[in-house]
């Protein structure tokens, strides 16, 4: 069964650099980086010293709170250094790669025929288990619970996102494998939701498993807006998703025995040479994509989108859950009397008083100024609720955890939401408000307070 | 910005105050660190410069009209278009003189004391002030008034965007609630020196408070839709605020639905009036009448103070429409309601919004209790 949405809300940002859909490099790193900082609600014990051998799919690192839960090597080779930030927190554990990818093997198994004990078994000796997010708060999902039900979203609409038809187009039968096996782990549905328009998606003939069509602008492949529409979060409700390379490397696990994260990554944004596609694994380090780089001064890279990714910088590393690596310039020169020109065409704005929707088809070479001072907000929840489909009164929200009243958060929807969901008020807001920042600081709150 | 001017530096104490004329001149070189990336070119100098240009027709209007209605009062339409903008310049310069020196000096004294950007709403309120009141008003008492509504309308909240009620309208009431023989009355609305002599037959009161009586001036449909009658300096030509209407409601700046439910109001109340007997113009007169049209348009749509949920706003237009024609035909005391009907629903929009949120919410349980 299949139902459609038509999402009216939300903006598309016309950032220019989308990726070729081709790949023209495939990297072999030399290291890798392990980061246990990613995971929200995740705090890292050390199961490796330096010096240590590893194969693809050993442990790396274990849960303090739930040691079952486990960070595994994406390549073979040695433990080269354990890399500690202030006050001895562990930021990364850095692995000399041998380049022969030999893996653990955890044994080829019919998904469909296991029972819940032996999948979510497999998935967290295996190191797959924290590609399980949890909702509400987004951090990695507690094995003890069994969630209301299971979210996947096959598409990103994010600027410049990867292509998921080109990205998972041969990896239907492992997604498949995937579904069997989450299936398991919930006494509901696992939903996954696909694009109603472009190419076909190689999700869209998944059984075992309820399929909704989204189109619309962004944030419409956002799995927490398609979950508001589907089933909404509720007080008390837990539900859990997984991003479709995480539900291709689950499918994996089973059909190949084997920790297979690797995956297609998007070189994309203003500032890269040739945006195209690269063959990397999670924790590859950004120096691998200096070719697309170039020497540029003044270069941010992103890891992921553009509106949500992390700062790296160039001697970071590949995000675990990222399939993007977004290049775009530090945008520190200052404008004269810009605020008051009345054209501006190289500029791209959502608002009326500009004149980008004149030229619905350009795309803008962005940066990353700020266009403006931060100021108290101004405009009224319509102004922001135009870009968020979702039934939430976005700067009610942002106020109540600006102000950290516990009460009103749960009243304004703040069980629904991760960060990522209100990017597009965000860069929309003329105040300049970090509204993301916001939202994850009322998230911490509630971890702390309903802990 | 030269290192004296920052922390530490022995001129910190005018950091704001740099920063504000620097950023004036340049949108400044400070990218984003936290969340999104890149940024919507818009900021809030560019919306409220926006809602400035599109009171410009209004203010440009109101000079002209303070010379033609001089010319009027003492029989001496020789002066032209140019010759009556010119002689109202002069008079409404002052008033903004005053405006922008008081509320602008106050805000950046706030803004360095509380260690933030000067935020530029007070270039919007202090274009409004000199529009709202009448063209005589001292300018002490202007002073004095803008001085109380930036302080304690909007810098004991926090500044801009933490107001409740529009420093513009406070400003008004101040006056009008102070000192009510400058702000009401027959004296106050036209300009002239006291050895000017008169035409016969001579009135300075306003078509509001003419109530059908003959004047130096004509009242028909057209005078008051042009606005070539006696008032405030910006509110009588209703042809001049609709050009600005269209440019608000156009750049989506200010909600079209408080201007629609605001309209709907008034007609709903003057309709009941004119069934009744108790009014004697016709409903849709009412809209043309006195400072309704400037304060639907400019002063009711405020986006800080006004209500913010879309079904809200609709409430507050209502409620802001009907208050003001229920004070124009129930209070004897007052010829206009305006400034009342605005300030009273400031006051109730955060209710309003309370009330609108509680009960969607509400329902979207009930939604999916059954779902």
């Amino acid at each position: 069964m299949s139902k459609d949405f038509v999402l009216k809300k939300g903006l598309d940002i016309p950032v220019a650099g989308e990726a070729e859909l081709r790949v023209s490099k495939t990297t072999a790193p030399g290291i890798v980086a392990v980061e246990p900082t990613v995971f929200k609600g995740f705090l890292p014990r050390l199961l490796v010293k330096e010096g240590d051998p590893v194969l693809c799919g050993s442990p790396v690192m274990a849960d303090k709170k739930n040691p079952d839960i486990l960070l595994a090597s994406p390549v073979s080779g040695t433990v080269r250094e354990i890399v500690r930030g202030e006050k001895r927190k562990l930021l990364c554990v850095l692995v000399e790669s041998d380049g022969k990818r030999q893996c653990v093997d955890f044994g080829v198994r019919e998904a469909s025929g296991l029972d819940d004990a032996q999948v979510r078994d497999a998935l967290l000796r295996s190191g797959l288990w924290p590609w399980l997010v949890q909702r509400p708060y987004g951090i990695v999902a507690d094995p003890a619970v069994r969630p209301r039900d299971i979210f996947i979203s096959a598409f990103s609409t994010a600027p410049l996102a990867a292509d998921a038809a080109f990205c998972f187009g041969k990896d239907a039968a492992a997604a498949q494998a995937g579904v069997d096996a989450l299936s398991k782990l919930t006494d509901g549905k696992v939903h996954v939701s696909i694009p109603a328009d472009g190419p076909e998606s190689p999700f869209a003939s998944l059984t075992g498993c309820e399929l909704h069509r989204f189109s619309g602008k962004h944030p419409a492949g956002n799995v927490g807006v398609q979950i508001s529409h589907i089933a909404p979060i509720r007080k008390g409700d837990t539900v859990w998703t997984v991003s479709p390379a995480g539900l291709v490397a689950i499918g994996k696990l089973f059909t190949t025995g084997r920790y297979d994260v690797a995956r297609k990554v998007a070189v994309t944004g203003p500032m890269a040479f040739a945006p195209a596609y690269i063959e990397a694994v999670p924790g590859m380090p950004m120096r691998e994509i200096a070719s697309f780089c170039g020497n540029s001064e003044g270069l941010r890279v992103v890891s992921g989108d553009i509106l949500s990714g992390r700062t790296v910088g160039r001697e970071g590393y590949l995000g675990f859950f990222d399939n993007q690596i977004t290049l775009v310039r530090e945008g520190t020169d200052k404008e004269l009397l810009g605020w008051i020109r009345p054209l501006r065409f190289n500029q791209f704005s959502a608002d009326r008083s500009y004149f980008s929707w004149l030229l619905p088809k350009k795309k803008y070479a962005m940066d990353t100024n700020l266009h403006g001072g931060p100021r108290a907000f101004l405009m009224n929840d319509g102004y922001y609720a135009r870009v968020l489909p979702m039934d939430i009164y976005p700067v009610f929200l942002a106020k109540a955890c600006l102000a950290g009243e516990i009460e009103k958060m749960e009243r304004f929807g703040i069980y629904e939401v991760l960060p990522e969901d209100l990017a597009t008020c965000e860069f929309v807001d003329p105040s300049k408000n970090n509204i993301q920042d916001m939202i994850e600081k009322g998230i911490d709150l509630m971890l702390k307070e309903m802990a | 910005m030269n290192k004296i001017f920052e922390k530490g530096g022995k001129l910190y104490w005018l950091h704001s105050t740099v920063d504000a004329f620097e950023t004036f001149l340049h949108v400044p070189g400070t990218v984003t660190r936290k969340g999104s990336h890149v940024r919507d070119a818009i900021d809030l100098k560019r919306i409220l410069i926006l809602v400035v240009i599109a009171a410009v027709p209004a203010a440009l209007f109101g000079m002209w009209n303070v010379g033609y209605q001089h010319g009027l009062a003492v029989g001496d339409p020789r002066l032209n278009i140019l010759g009556n903008w010119w002689y109202g310049f002069l008079r409404v310069l002052p008033l903004y003189l005053v405006s922008y020196i008081v509320g602008l000096g106050i805000e950046f004294a706030c803004s360095q004391i509380r260690g933030e950007e000067v935020s530029e709403g007070y270039l919007v309120s202090g274009f409004f002030i000199p529009l709202i009141v009448p063209v005589d008003i001292p300018l002490w008492m202007l002073a004095l008034a803008v001085a109380f509504a930036v302080i304690f309308g909007k810098e004991v909240f926090g500044g801009t965007g933490m107001n409740i009620v529009n420093p513009a309208i406070l400003t008004r009431a101040f006056l009008f609630f102070s000192y009510p023989n400058y702000m009401s009355g027959s004296d106050c609305w036209i300009h002239y020196k006291p050895a000017e002599k008169l035409v016969d037959g001579f009135t300075g009161a306003t078509p509001l408070a003419l109530d059908g009586a003959s004047a130096q001036y004509g009242t028909g449909f057209w005078d008051l839709f042009i606005g070539t009658v006696p008032g405030s300096v910006g509110e009588t030509s209703v042809l001049a605020i609709l050009l600005g209407a269209a440019i608000l409601i156009w750049t989506g700046i200010a909600s079209w639905k408080i201007m629609a439910g605001g309209v709907l109001g008034a007609l709903l109340v003057g309709a009941i009036g004119d069934l009744a007997g108790i009014s004697t113009i016709p409903c849709y007169m009412q809209l043309l009448y006195g400072g309704f049209a400037f304060g639907i348009v400019f002063m009711a749509t405020d986006p800080v103070t006004s209500a913010q949920t879309e079904c809200g706003k609709w409430i507050y237009g209502l409620l802001i429409g009907a208050l003001c024609i229920m004070v124009r035909l129930f209070n004897p005391g007052y010829a206009e309601g305006m400034m009342l009907a605005i300030l009273l629903c400031n006051v109730f929009a955060p209710l309003i919004d309370h009330c609108v949120i509680s009960a969607h919410l509400s329902r979207r349980e009930k939604k999916r209790q059954t779902a």
